[in-house]
C-alpha cells in the first residue's frame, strides 16, 4: 500500500513536471506579449534574456518554493489570491459532487429497473437535454426562473460566508449561504448528472444480467439485496472510475457557472485574469488546477481499491 | 406423493418473429432422494428445464404452460415472495461456472449468512457457525478464514466447493445442478462429483443432474432423461438406457463416446445438426438426422410409449429393435 502509494506520488511529480513545462511555456510566451505592451517584465523573477532552460529552471524552483510570479493586477504573490479564491471554488466542486451523488445513484438504478417506465423515458429524455446544453445557457435559465420569475433563490454570490480557517470561509454554515450556491451547484452538476445517470443506468443494466445476480436470485434473497447489494457494488466500481476523471472537467466548468453567478471562487478569477492579461494569475492557475486534477485521481484510485476487492495496491506496487 | 411432479412443461422464448418454443411437453417425476439426469447436447433445452424448476427464467423466456409441482405447490403459480421462500431453501441451484457464480465484491462469509439470514432468524455468529460447518462438510480446508476471503482468492475448484456448500447451507429437498463440473478441469470434476454424490446420498436430497457428459449421469443419477430440441426422447433407469439405448438419437449418443470407438479410428458422431427451434422439422424432430425415419416419422410427432423399462418417443422403435436383433 506505501509503496504503492509512493509509485502514484512519483507519477503524479512527472504529471506536474509536464504541466509546469506547459505553464512555463504559457508564461514565457505571455511574458514576452506583455513586454512589448507595458514593459512589465520586471513583475517576473525571470530574466527575460536568458535561456529556455535557464528561465525554465528558475520558473519551477520558484513553483516549488510556491512563488508562481506576483499577479500584476492583485499586486501580490498569484498563488495567494489563487489560495483566496480556491475555498470558493472547492466548496461549489464539492456541492455539485453532492448533487450528482445524491441524484445519479437513486435515478440511474430507477431507469435501470424499469427501463419501460414512462418516468425513466421522461428522465432520459432530460438528460439527453442536460448533456447537450451547455452550462451557461443552463445557469442562465436557472436564474431566471428561480431568482428572477419565482424570487426564491438569490442570482450572484456566495451571500454569508462563515470564515474556519485561513482563507477559508464556507458556504454551508449559514442558511443564507446555503441559498446562494444552490443555484450554482445545480447548473454546474447539469452536466455531470445526466452522464452519471446514464451510466450507472448502462452498468447496472449489465450487471443485473449476470449470472451472480441470478445465482442471488436463486438463492431466495430479497429484491432489496439484489439491486442495493449485489447489484449496485459492482455498478459503481466504473462509476468511481469516471467520476474521477469527471471531477476534474467540473473544475473545468467551474469557469463557466462562476462567471454567469458571479461567484468569487478561482475560476471567475481566471476568466478576469485573461481580460486582464494578468499572465503570472493565468499560469498559476493552470499550476493548480493541475495540481488539483492530479491529487483528486490519486484519491480516486486509492477509493477504488477499497470498494473493488480484486484490485490488490500491494500487488499492483510490485 | 413424489417430490417434484413436472406435467406438460412448455417454455417459450418470445422473439420478433413471435415466440419459440424451448422446451416442449416435458413431464417427469422425482421422488424424494432421487437422482435424476438430463442429458442432450446444447441447446436442446436441459438448462431452462433445470431454471423452470425454480420458475427462475430470465426475460423473454416463460412457462408457456404446465405445472411444476413441488411438494404439492405449483411453482408456475406462485407470486415471486412465495417462490423466494422456496428458492435456495428448499430447492437449491448449482450454477455452471464458479468462476462467475459469486458476486466478486462479497466475501464467501458474506454470500453464505446472507442465504441464511434470508430464510431463517439466526444472529450473524450462529450463521457463521453453521456457514464454516458446512464448509467443513465440503472439505474446504481452514474454513474459518474462508468467510473473509473473496470469490477470487480461491480457485475454481475450491469455489464450486463453496457454491456446494452454500446449496446444502438451508438442507434442501432437492438440488439441481445445472453442469456444475462443465468449467472444472478434468481432475477437480471427478472430486467435485463424488462430494455431490455423497452428500445428497448422505442428507437424502434430491438431485436433478443436468449435463451433456452421459459418464457423469452414469456415475450420479439412478434415471435418465434424454432430451432433444426441447423434446423428452427417451427416459428410463440410467443403467438400462445407457446399456441398451432404444431412441436412435440416445444410441447415437453412446457410440459417439471416445471409449465406444477404437484406437487409431475416427470418432463417430451423429451426422448434421440440431435444427434450430426456429425452424423445426415437421413430424420428429430427429428425422433429418435419422437412419431410421419412415414417411411416417416426417408427418407425425412421436409421443413417449413404454417400451420395455423406458419411454421412448420414436415411432420405429420396434422395427428399429429387430433390425439391431439381426445385426
Amino acid at each position: 500500500m506505501i509503496i504503492y502509494l509512493a509509485k502514484r506520488f512519483i507519477q503524479a511529480l512527472l504529471v506536474l513536471a509536464v504541466i509546469s513545462l506547459i505553464g512555463f511555456t504559457v508564461q514565457d510566451n505571455l511574458a514576452f506579449q506583455q513586454g512589448l505592451n507595458a514593459g512589465s517584465a520586471a513583475a517576473y523573477n525571470v530574466e527575460t534574456d536568458a535561456g529556455f532552460l535557464t528561465k525554465y529552471f528558475q520558473f519551477v524552483s520558484g513553483a516549488i518554493q510556491g512563488d508562481l510570479g506576483t499577479s500584476s493586477f492583485f499586486k501580490e504573490p498569484a498563488l495567494t489570491v489563487i489560495l483566496k479564491k480556491m475555498p470558493a471554488t472547492l466548496e461549489l466542486i464539492f456541492a455539485a459532487a453532492v448533487l450528482v451523488g445524491i441524484f445519479s445513484v437513486p435515478l440511474g438504478i430507477f431507469t435501470a429497473l424499469y427501463p419501460h417506465h414512462t418516468i425513466s423515458r421522461l428522465i432520459l429524455s432530460v438528460s439527453v437535454l442536460g448533456l447537450s446544453v451547455p452550462v451557461f445557457v443552463t445557469s442562465i435559465l436557472l436564474i431566471y426562473l428561480f431568482s428572477v420569475t419565482w424570487n426564491i433563490l438569490p442570482s450572484f454570490g456566495r451571500g454569508d460566508v462563515v470564515p474556519i480557517v485561513g482563507y477559508w470561509e464556507t458556504n454551508f454554515a449559514s442558511w443564507d449561504g446555503l441559498k446562494h450556491i444552490v443555484l450554482p451547484a445545480f447548473a454546474l452538476a447539469s452536466v455531470m448528472l445526466p452522464l452519471f445517470v446514464r451510466l450507472i443506468r448502462a452498468e447496472m443494466r449489465q450487471v443485473l444480467k449476470s449470472e451472480y445476480v441470478k445465482y442471488a436470485r436463486a438463492r431466495g434473497l430479497s429484491p432489496w439485496r439484489i439491486y442495493f447489494v449485489h447489484a449496485l457494488k459492482n455498478t459503481l466500481l466504473p462509476v468511481v472510475t469516471v467520476g474521477g476523471v469527471q471531477i476534474g472537467t467540473l473544475v473545468a466548468y467551474t469557469i463557466l457557472a462562476e462567471t454567469v453567478f458571479q461567484w468569487p471562487g478561482m475560476g471567475f478569477m481566471f476568466l478576469e485574469a485573461v481580460n486582464r492579461g494578468d499572465a503570472p494569475l493565468i499560469v498559476a492557475y493552470l499550476m493548480v488546477v493541475g495540481a488539483i486534477f492530479v491529487v483528486l485521481n490519486t484519491i480516486v484510485d486509492v477509493l477504488y481499491s477499497a470498494i473493488n476487492p480484486t484490485v490488490n495496491l500491494a500487488r499492483m506496487a510490485a | 406423493m413424489a417430490l417434484l411432479s413436472v406435467q406438460n412443461l412448455n417454455v417459450k422464448f418470445g422473439g420478433p418473429f413471435g415466440a419459440i418454443t424451448a422446451v416442449n411437453n416435458v413431464s417427469f417425476e422425482l421422488q424424494k432422494g432421487e437422482r435424476l439426469g438430463i442429458v442432450g447436447e446444447s441447446g436442446a433445452g436441459k438448462s431452462i428445464t433445470g431454471f423452470a424448476m425454480m420458475n427462475l427464467l430470465n426475460a423473454p423466456g416463460f412457462i408457456d404452460r404446465g405445472k411444476v409441482l413441488f411438494d404439492g405447490q405449483d411453482m408456475v403459480r406462485l407470486n415471486e415472495r412465495q417462490l423466494r421462500k422456496i428458492r435456495g431453501n428448499r430447492m437449491a441451484m448449482i450454477f455452471q461456472d464458479p468462476l462467475v457464480t459469486l458476486n466478486p465484491v462479497l466475501t464467501i462469509g458474506q454470500q453464505m449468512v446472507e442465504t441464511l439470514m434470508a430464510h431463517r432468524r439466526l444472529r450473524q455468529d450462529e450463521a457463521e457457525f453453521i456457514a464454516i460447518q458446512k464448509l467443513r462438510e465440503v472439505y474446504i480446508s481452514a474454513p474459518e478464514s474462508r468467510l473473509g476471503q473473496y470469490p477470487h482468492e480461491l480457485s475454481g475448484g475450491m469455489r464450486q466447493r463453496v457454491i456446494i456448500a452454500i446449496a446444502l447451507l438451508l438442507d434442501p429437498d432437492l438440488i439441481i445442478a445445472d453442469e456444475p463440473t462443465t468449467a472444472l478441469d478434468v481432475t477437480t470434476q471427478a472430486d467435485i462429483l463424488e462430494l455431490l454424490l455423497h452428500l445428497c446420498m448422505a442428507n437424502n436430497v434430491g438431485l436433478i443432474l443436468i449435463t451433456h457428459d452421459l459418464g457423469v449421469v452414469c456415475q450420479l443419477t439412478e434415471r435418465v432423461m434424454v432430451m432433444y430440441a426441447g423434446e423428452v426422447v427417451e427416459t428410463g433407469k440410467t443403467r438400462e438406457v445407457i446399456n441398451d439405448p432404444q431412441h436412435p438419437y440416445t444410441q447415437g449418443l453412446i457410440s459417439a463416446l471416445p471409449q465406444q470407438t477404437l484406437p487409431g479410428t475416427p470418432l463417430k458422431s451423429i451426422a448434421g445438426y440440431m435444427p434450430s427451434l426456429l425452424s423445426l422439422p415437421e413430424g420428429c424432430p430427429f428425422h433429418p438426422r435419422c437412419a431410421y425415419a419412415s414417411p411416417e416419422c416426417t408427418r407425425e410427432r412421436p409421443s413417449l410409449v413404454q417400451y420395455r423399462d423406458a419411454s421412448v418417443a420414436c415411432h420405429e422403435v420396434n422395427r428399429l429393435h429387430q433390425e439391431t436383433l439381426v445385426e
